[in-house]
């Protein structure tokens, strides 16, 4: 039999899901106080999870790298959470989100789980709600809404630009309160070094003590990770400093497949990079694209100000090329235009690498609704223009905050120079409908698995699957698999695999520290991100790829004999974190090469230069591509093991835009 | 691109709580004024770690001012000179070439030093497990619109919630008071229908806690806010304050 089972239940789409849970086998609530289940992440997708398996009444001790689990990268998400409330009588339905996000993912994504997250999401909104998360709200009392890329509704929920830390406090709160009950035990400052597992099934994990480097073994029936995504391996990216891929990366090691690795999201509304000191990328939220119009002077090399440049100068290139979705073009298509004119050397600011993103004529628009709304239609421009900042102001005051603090430059007055960075990773652990990984009893949850946003996730939608997963899926499906369990009592740490997996994380942190090379952890992660950024960014071509494959191995070969490791591990040695997580990111560097290198078609984020159309759209290979590609470890290489897609309920159909 | 400051900074340096500590002066040259205070803070130990010294310890993650990680005691300031910014969104240019630049951890019993600048602020996470929440299990929610909320309450709600629990608040206060961050909590929540009926059992449970967790009392001197990079309001106290004297009367 496959390896490769996907789990999808019987039945009509419509139906999948509600059968599923009523007909899933249950754990009665005297086994699961014996049930002890091991949350590695606490994000939106490892609060929520913590948090209501602990309510179900699971024993559950939850860890994160970070100094409070309120901390998680999740904090940072700025635009919205889509739903299908269709509160705007709009058009919006369930199969409407399920087909954005199947076509948005350009089909390469898998049905079942996709409707299960669209039929899920209205519960999110109600959920965060109740909890006190304060959504935007209309005068009438009711939620607001706004657009986002790659639909035609308003289905977004959000809290100014601040979305993703009032729905992690939302979850942290209800995380919180079961620790405060004492069904949570919680593990700040603590990292998962390696996965545990006995007689093929996860049975604990192993994590460092961050402040005094003590290495533990924990046991646990189950283990969930939601450890988030791997952007950091491009080194810049508009992820936290700490996101990497070394739970993700242990565990595949331990015999969890990676799907689709070199899927990756370039978000085209970032602040462009300004020199060689920076450490991070920071996003201005897709939502700016709402009222902000994307341009780049028509003429090569202009160096006039934006604002010198006169409106029939000007080239708005996405409502150009996309008049149907125009500023509202996914992300992968906009970062490809972005990337196109500056390429062709249209581009603007000091670097030429960045396009404007203009906000007056929509201040403008705004400001005379405001006008008229103060009974004064005849208003000059200066004062419809100030009347219209000031409604863009509470929309985004945040961002344009930050905009102007990382920039110097003020972005009411100017429009803001963008440019496309590395975002989102879609690609990540193999999961089946069940959010099982290949091995038994380990799950992931979040952007740590593979499983809905094919090969472009859709704006918006990674905090809707993050909390989908945790607070609506998990509960139930962990049940299927702990109901087989309740016989299980708690495995000594003392058993051999745990001594073999500890010993291991300890050999290889004496390895660092014993390097005592010449460059820091930094040097080497610099130059590891410009080869994946320039070899498998957000253009690739076999050429490139298999260079980079080169580079990266001769890369390995170098850090690991030169890196240099401060300190001793019985310390807080922020340097040594740094250093086994850059370890890891060199292999995934590798594979996501590969994978890049095996995918003979372009498909969302993925752009194959040598498979793209006469318009430079681009080209999918449906008859040989349509599968995921799922790699397993095999130590000196992959195997790699395809799970075909079956599209029953969508018609798979080129994907336009226009 | 480097730039073209020369700074000097005095840094404190600490092995571990129980070690002694020390300012140590460092010189970091070349400094562009697009940098954020954190860059040249890897600026720094990116020398130290080539010279074989040890590099620095502080906290820090998102480096846009949301996480709350980053925690650093600038020229006498919690996140330096700037108002209603955090040590990683404040850039270089606001300093000058030359300057001396003094950088210490927070300073407060309940928040000890980790190492260097890095402080252990668990004792917020417990605050907010004693009661910053509203007790509703996944599953239990009704439709969102079926509870309208007045836009005011909300927006009031919102701004009460945009606190990161960085603790520049304490770090600020003579008395390192934790009022602000907890009353912001305790606002949010009480300031919607959702929360209100838990009001009472909130207020007093998560006053209780932070004095448990060794803060001090708050004596209005009002520099919290003025030192809070999301510029909580001090409004929130009153509120607090009141909710609380309600509830110790009320005696159900
Ligand atoms: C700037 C920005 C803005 C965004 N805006 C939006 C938006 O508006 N809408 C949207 O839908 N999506 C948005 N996203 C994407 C979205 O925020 C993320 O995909 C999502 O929050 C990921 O949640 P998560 O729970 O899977 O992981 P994370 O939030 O990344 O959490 C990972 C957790 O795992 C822990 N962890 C990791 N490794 C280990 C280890 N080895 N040991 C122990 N713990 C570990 C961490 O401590 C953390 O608690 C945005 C992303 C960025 C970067
Ligand atoms: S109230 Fe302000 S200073 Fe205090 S923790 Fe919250 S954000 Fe930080
Ligand atoms: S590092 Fe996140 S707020 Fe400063």
């Amino acid at each position: 039999m496959s390896k490769l089972d996907s789990k999808i239940p019987e039945g009509s789409i419509e139906q999948k899901w509600t059968k599923y849970k009523s007909t899933v086998s249950l754990v009665n609530p005297s086994n699961k106080r014996n049930l002890e289940i091991l949350v590695v992440g606490s994000g939106l997708a490892g609060a929520s999870a913590a948090a209501s398996l602990a309510e179900l009444g699971y024993k559950v001790k939850c860890y994160c790298f970070q100094d409070s689990p309120r901390r998680a990268h999740s904090i940072a998400a700025q635009g919205g959470i889509n739903a299908a409330k269709n509160y705007q009588n709009d058009g919006d339905s369930v199969y409407r989100l399920f087909y954005d996000t199947v076509k948005g993912g350009d089909y390469r994504s898998r049905e079942g789980n996709v409707y299960r997250l669209a039929e899920i999401s209205p519960n999110i909104i109600d959920q965060c709600v109740a909890q006190g998360v304060p959504f935007a709200r209309e005068y009438g009392g009711m939620l607001s809404n706004r657009s986002f890329g790659g639909t035609q509704v308003q289905r977004t929920f959000y809290a100014a630009g601040q979305t993703g830390q009032q729905l992690l406090l939302g979850a942290y709160s209800a995380l919180e309160r079961q620790i405060g009950m004492g069904n949570v035990t919680m593990y700040s400052r603590h990292e998962m070094l390696d996965v545990v597992v006995i007689d093929e099934k996860a049975r604990g994990i192993i994590v460092r003590n961050l402040i005094t480097g003590a290495i533990e073994r924990h046991f646990g029936h189950a283990v969930v990770l939601c450890t988030g995504g791997y952007g950091n391996v491009f080194y810049l990216s508009t992820n936290a400093m700490g996101c990497n891929v070394t739970a993700a990366w242990k565990a595949h090691k331990r015999g969890a497949f990676m799907a689709n690795p070199c899927f990756t999201q370039n978000q085209p509304t970032c602040i462009p990079v300004s020199g060689d000191h920076q450490s991070k990328l920071t996003l201005m939220s897709e939502s700016l694209r709402n009222d902000g119009r994307i341009w780049v002077p028509k003429v090569q090399g202009d160096t006039r100000k934006p604002t010198d440049i006169p409106e029939e100068e000007r080239d708005y290139y996405l409502e150009r090329r996309y008049p149907a979705f125009g500023n509202l073009v996914p992300r992968d298509v906009a970062s490809r235009a972005a990337k196109e004119r500056c390429d062709a050397g249209y581009g603007v600011g000091t670097s030429k690498m960045a396009v404007y993103l203009d906000f007056k004529y929509n201040m403008m628009r705004y400001g005379r609704v405001e006008a008229i709304k103060n009974n004064n239609p005849n208003a000059d421009d200066e004062t419809i223009l100030s009347l219209g900042k000031e409604v863009v102001k509470e929309k985004y005051g945040n961002l344009f905050d930050m905009y102007k603090q990382i920039t110097g430059e003020n972005p009411y007055e100017t429009p803001m120079r963008i440019y496309p960075a590395v975002h989102y990773t879609m690609g990540g652990l193999w999961v089946d409908y069940n959010l099982m990984t290949t091995v038994n009893g380990l799950y992931s949850l979040g952007e740590s698995n593979f499983s809905d946003h094919g090969a472009n996730r859709l704006g918006a939608s990674a905090l809707m699957q993050g909390l989908a997963d945790g607070y609506f899926v998990i509960p139930y499906t962990i049940g299927s698999y702990l109901s087989n369990e309740i016989m299980t009592k708690p495995i000594s740490t003392d058993h051999e695999a745990f001594v073999e997996a500890e010993n291991k994380v300890k050999a290889n942190i004496n390895a660092l520290l014993n390097i005592k090379g010449t460059r820091s952890v930094d040097y080497f992660h610099k130059r590891l991100g410009k080869i994946m950024w320039d070899k498998c960014g957000m253009a690739r071509n076999a050429e490139g790829l298999n260079s980079a494959i080169k580079d990266i191995r001769a890369l390995k070969d170098e850090f690991w004999k030169d890196v240099r490791v401060p300190g001793f591990n019985e310390e807080f040695n922020p340097e040594l974190e740094k250093a086994s997580r850059v370890a890891d990111f060199m292999e995934l560097g590798e594979l996501m090469c590969i994978d890049a290198l095996n995918r003979d078609e372009s498909c969302g984020g993925h752009f194959r230069e040598e498979f793209q159309t006469e318009d430079g759209e681009a080209l999918r290979d449906d008859e040989n591509f349509a599968y995921v590609a799922a790699w397993e470890n095999k130590g000196n290489g992959w195997d790699l093991h395809k799970e075909e897609l079956k599209f029953e309920n969508i018609k798979i159909a080129n994907r336009s835009y226009k | 691109m480097s730039g073209n400051m020369n700074l000097t900074l005095k840094v404190w340096r600490q092995q571990s709580l129980n070690a002694p500590g020390k300012l140590v002066d460092y010189k970091v040259k070349d400094i562009s004024e697009d940098m954020s205070f954190l860059e040249m803070f890897d600026v720094l130990n990116e020398e130290l770690i080539t010279k074989g010294d040890e590099p620095i310890a502080f906290d820090h993650d998102c480096r846009e001012g949301i996480c709350g990680s980053c925690s650093m005691h600038i020229n006498g300031r919690p996140h330096g000179p700037l108002k209603g910014v955090t040590t990683c969104q404040l850039h270089m240019r606001s300093f000058k070439d030359g300057d001396t630049i003094v950088v210490e951890p927070w300073r407060a019993n309940a928040f000890p030093v980790i190492k260097d600048l890095s402080v252990d602020r668990s004792a917020f996470d417990r605050i907010i497990g004693s009661g910053g929440y509203i007790s509703v299990n996944t599953g239990n929610a009704q439709d969102a619109n079926s509870l309208p909320i007045p836009k005011d309450d909300a927006d009031e709600a919102f701004m009460s919630a945009a606190c990161i629990g960085c603790g520049a608040c304490v770090a600020a206060c003579v008395n390192s008071s934790a009022m602000l961050f907890v009353s912001a909590k305790v606002s949010q929540l009480s300031l919607l229908p959702q929360g209100k009926p838990e009001t009472d059992q909130r207020v007093l449970a998560m006053v209780n806690q932070m004095d448990t967790e060794g803060f001090g009392a708050c004596s209005n001197t009002g520099a919290c806010t003025a030192e809070c990079p999301k510029e909580i309001s001090q409004g929130n106290i009153a509120r607090m304050n009141r909710l609380y004297l309600a509830a110790s009367l009320g005696g159900k």
